[in-house]
C-alpha cells in the first residue's frame, strides 16, 4: 500500500514536472473561485449597507 | 471628396513643420536605440551582421508605436477632433488623411535614414536595399494598425503605455516578414522577392480595414 | 423586443436565471474534472506500444491540451459577445464578453505553464519558441490588452465599446499573426509540436484529455455567469429591481 502511494507521487520520476503543472492549475481555478464569490458578497454586503443607510435617511 | 483628405493633409504636415521638434525626436530615438545595441552586445561584426535586420525593425516599431501618442492627442484636446466628427464629410476619409501625413512624418524619415543603420551594422548594399524597401511598405502598415490603438486609447491616463500593450502584439507580421527580408536579403536581392509581397500584401489589407476600424473607435472614444 | 430570446437579454430576468444555473455548472464541472484526472492517472496505460514505457509526464497533457483549447475557445467566445454588443447595442453582451476575458487569460496562462513544464522534460528546455507555444503568449497578450484597455477606462459604456472593438481588431490579426509566427520563411513552414491527430491518441487518454476539457468548458461557464452577476449588481445597484433583491434575506 504505502510503497503503491510513494510510486504514484513520483510519477515514474517525473514528480516535479507532474505536479507543478497541476498544482498551479488548481491553484488558480481556486483562487478564481474563491475570489469571485468573495467578490459577489462584498457587493451585495456595500449594496445592503448603502441601502439601509438610505432607508435610515429616509425616516429621520 | 478628395478635397477633404488634402486639405487636412495639408493641415497637419503645416503644423508639423511649425513645430519641427517632433519630427526630429520620432527620427533621434530610432537613430538612439539602433546605436545602442552594439554597446550592449559587443562590437563583433559577425555579431552585428546577424543582429541588425531584427534591430533595425525592432527600433521602427518602437520609434512608430512612440510618435502614435501624438497622432490624434492635440487635435483631441484642443476640440479639433470633435469638429472633425461633426463635419457632414466622411470620417474614414478625415482618418486617412491623418494617418497619411502621420506615416510622413515620422515613417518616410525612418525608410530615409536606413542606410545609415546599415552601416553601423555592417550590411551587405543589397541587404541595406532591401532594408529601405521593406521599411517603405511596412511603416505604413504600422500607422495604419497603430493609429487603431491611438484612437481607442484617446485621452486616457497612462495612455502611451497601454498603447504599446495594445498595439505591439499586432505589429508581430510586419516585423517578422520585414526583419525576415533584410535578413534573406543579405543573400541576394531577389530572394526577398516573397517577403515583400507579404509586405505589400499586408500593407493593401490595412489600407482597405483600418481607416473603418480607426474612424469606428474615434466614434466611440468621443461621445 | 418581442423575440423570445431577447427575454433574457435584460439584466433583471438574468440575474435570477443564472442564480439557478450557475450550481448546476459547478457541479458539472466538479464531476467531469473529477472523472478526469481518475482517468488520468489511473486508467491510461503505462506502455507505449511493446516495451516502450510510457514517460510520466505524459499526463500533464490532459491539462494542457484541455487549457489551450479553451484558451482560444474563450477567445472566440469574447469576441463574438463583443460583435453581438456593438451590432445589437445589447449590455449584457459586453457584460458577457468582459466576464469571459479574466478566465480567458487564466487558460492561457495554464496553458504557457503547464505547456513551458511539459517542454523540459521532452525537448530539454522550458522555453522553446516553438510556434503554437509563441501564439499562446501571443493570445495572452491580447487577453492583457483587452482587459488592460477595459479597465483604463472609467465610463462604462466607451470601455464596454473601445475594448469590443480591440478585440475584433484582435481577432482580424490572430489568423495573420499565427500564421507569421508558423512560417516566418514564407517559403516553408517548420513546427516543434508533433502533426498529429486525435485519432492517433490511445482511447484512454482521449477520454481523460476530453473529459477535463469539459470540466473546463462547465467551470468558464460558472465563474463567467458569476462575474456577470456581480457586474450586473455594481452597474444596476439605481434600479429597482436590485434594491428589492437586496432588501430580501435570501440571495436569488
Amino acid at each position: 500500500m504505502m510503497t503503491k502511494m510513494l510510486e504514484f507521487i513520483s510519477q515514474g520520476g517525473y514528480a516535479g514536472y507532474v505536479w507543478s503543472a497541476y498544482g498551479m492549475t488548481m491553484t488558480l481555478l481556486f483562487i478564481e473561485t474563491v475570489g469571485l464569490r468573495r467578490g459577489n458578497r462584498a457587493i451585495l454586503a456595500r449594496l445592503q449597507r448603502l441601502l439601509r443607510l438610505c432607508n435610515a435617511g429616509d425616516k429621520q | 471628396m478628395f478635397k477633404v483628405f488634402w486639405s487636412v493633409l495639408h493641415r497637419d504636415l503645416l503644423l508639423a513643420v511649425r513645430r519641427r521638434t517632433d519630427v526630429l525626436t520620432t527620427l533621434v530615438f530610432f537613430v538612439i536605440v539602433v546605436s545602442l545595441f552594439p554597446l550592449g552586445v559587443g562590437t563583433e561584426r559577425a555579431v552585428l551582421r546577424v543582429l541588425g535586420p531584427g534591430v533595425a525593425w525592432v527600433a521602427a516599431l518602437l520609434s512608430s508605436m512612440l510618435a502614435l501618442e501624438r497622432l490624434f492627442a492635440a487635435d483631441y484636446e484642443d476640440g479639433t477632433l470633435e469638429q472633425l466628427l461633426l463635419t457632414d464629410q466622411p470620417l474614414v476619409l478625415l482618418t486617412l488623411a491623418k494617418i497619411a501625413a502621420h506615416w510622413l512624418l515620422t515613417g518616410l524619415p525612418l525608410v530615409l535614414i536606413a542606410p545609415l543603420v546599415g552601416m553601423q551594422y555592417h550590411l551587405t548594399d543589397s541587404a541595406i536595399t532591401v532594408m529601405m524597401m521593406s521599411l517603405l511598405l511596412g511603416t505604413p502598415v504600422l500607422s495604419l494598425i497603430g493609429a487603431i490603438g491611438a484612437a481607442l486609447t484617446l485621452g486616457l491616463r497612462g495612455g502611451g503605455i497601454l498603447l504599446a500593450l495594445l498595439i505591439l502584439p499586432l505589429y508581430i507580421p510586419v516585423l517578422v516578414y520585414g526583419a525576415g527580408a533584410v535578413t534573406v536579403g543579405a543573400v541576394a536581392l531577389g530572394e526577398a522577392r516573397l517577403y515583400l509581397t507579404l509586405l505589400a500584401a499586408f500593407l493593401v489589407a490595412a489600407l482597405a480595414l483600418a481607416p473603418f476600424a480607426c474612424a469606428a473607435a474615434l466614434r466611440i472614444s468621443i461621445e | 423586443m418581442t423575440k423570445p430570446w431577447s427575454r433574457f437579454a435584460a439584466p433583471a430576468s438574468f440575474y435570477p436565471l443564472t442564480g439557478r444555473l450557475i450550481p448546476v455548472f459547478w457541479v458539472l464541472a466538479a464531476a467531469f474534472i473529477l472523472i478526469a484526472l481518475y482517468w488520468g492517472f489511473f486508467e491510461t496505460p503505462d506502455q507505449l506500444g511493446g516495451s516502450n514505457a510510457q514517460k510520466g509526464y505524459y499526463r500533464i497533457i490532459f491539462i494542457h491540451v484541455g487549457a489551450a483549447w479553451m484558451s482560444m475557445w474563450l477567445y472566440a467566445m469574447l469576441v463574438a459577445w463583443a460583435a453581438v454588443g456593438l451590432v445589437f447595442k445589447t449590455r449584457l453582451s459586453f457584460m458577457m464578453a468582459n466576464a469571459i476575458a479574466p478566465t480567458g487569460a487564466i487558460f492561457t496562462f495554464l496553458a504557457l505553464w503547464t505547456g513551458a513544464i511539459w517542454g523540459r522534460p521532452s525537448w530539454g528546455t522550458y522555453w522553446d519558441w516553438d510556434p503554437r507555444l509563441t501564439s499562446e503568449l501571443i493570445l495572452f497578450f491580447l487577453y492583457i490588452g483587452y482587459i488592460a484597455l477595459h479597465s483604463a477606462i472609467d465610463d462604462n459604456r466607451r470601455a464596454d465599446r473601445a475594448a469590443s472593438l480591440l478585440a475584433i481588431v484582435g481577432l482580424v490579426m490572430v489568423p495573420v499573426i499565427f500564421w507569421s509566427i508558423n512560417c516566418p520563411d514564407p517559403n516553408q513552414c517548420a513546427a516543434l509540436h508533433q502533426r498529429s491527430g486525435l485519432r492517433k491518441v490511445d482511447g484512454n487518454i482521449l477520454f481523460a484529455m476530453l473529459t477535463m476539457t469539459l470540466g473546463f468548458w462547465m467551470y468558464s461557464f460558472a465563474t463567467t455567469l458569476m462575474r456577470v452577476r456581480s457586474m450586473i449588481l455594481t452597474r444596476e445597484a439605481e434600479t429597482a429591481w436590485v434594491q428589492d433583491l437586496v432588501r430580501a434575506p435570501e440571495r436569488g
